[in-house]
């Protein structure tokens, strides 16, 4: 069961307020996403504290609902 | 059982210097980013060991509260849990993966 992009967007917005999230729908199938998120919240943070923040966000829809996620996250420049 | 299981993951990281936790088997990987794994250690020239978490559901379901992370494929170098394929693939990206894999021994420089 797929999930909206706005959705996966508005989630990660809600637990991390400073994010700032782009979502693009690589295969156009609603299914399968790329998201980006960019916090300065995460500065000083290694990459898997960072990915583990939004999986967090996500709760249990990762690997469930929603279960491809390509996810970069980084601090603003 | 959840202890029993994590001791099997534990016993798994521990004798293994690469440990690539997969769908499928790296001759024929069953999702795209454990593809993408593959690809990259084959890249850096990494020996590893692999588990296909498709035949084995306990430690499909142990791995991700073994290692507080979610999603498969997960990577483990020396005991230590390195991240998934987006964090492999930015690693890579940075030169940063075959660093770690030569400090630890693994690879040569």
């Amino acid at each position: 069961m797929p999930m909206a992009a706005d959705d996966i967007a508005a989630l990660i917005r809600a637990a991390i307020p400073d994010a700032t999230v782009e979502i693009t729908d690589l295969a156009g199938d609603g299914d399968h996403y790329a998201a980006r998120v960019t916090a300065e919240s995460f500065r000083g943070m290694s990459r898997i504290a960072q990915q583990r923040a939004v999986y967090a966000a996500l709760g249990e829809r990762m690997g469930g609902v929603l279960h491809a996620l390509q996810l970069t996250t980084a601090v603003p420049n | 059982m959840t202890d029993a299981v994590h001791a099997r993951i534990n016993d798994i990281v521990s004798n293994n210097d690469v440990v690539l936790f997969m769908k499928g088997t790296p001759l024929f990987p069953q999702c795209g980013f454990s593809s993408r794994a593959v690809a990259i250690l084959e890249r850096v020239g990494a020996p590893f060991e692999s588990v296909d978490v498709l035949q084995d559901a306990e430690i499909r379901q142990g791995i991700k509260s073994f290692s507080d992370w979610p999603t498969i494929p997960q990577l483990y170098v020396k005991g230590e849990f390195v991240g998934g394929s987006d964090i492999m693939m930015e690693m890579y990206e940075a030169g940063e993966l075959k660093q770690l894999l030569s400090e630890q021994g693994v690879i040569n420089a």
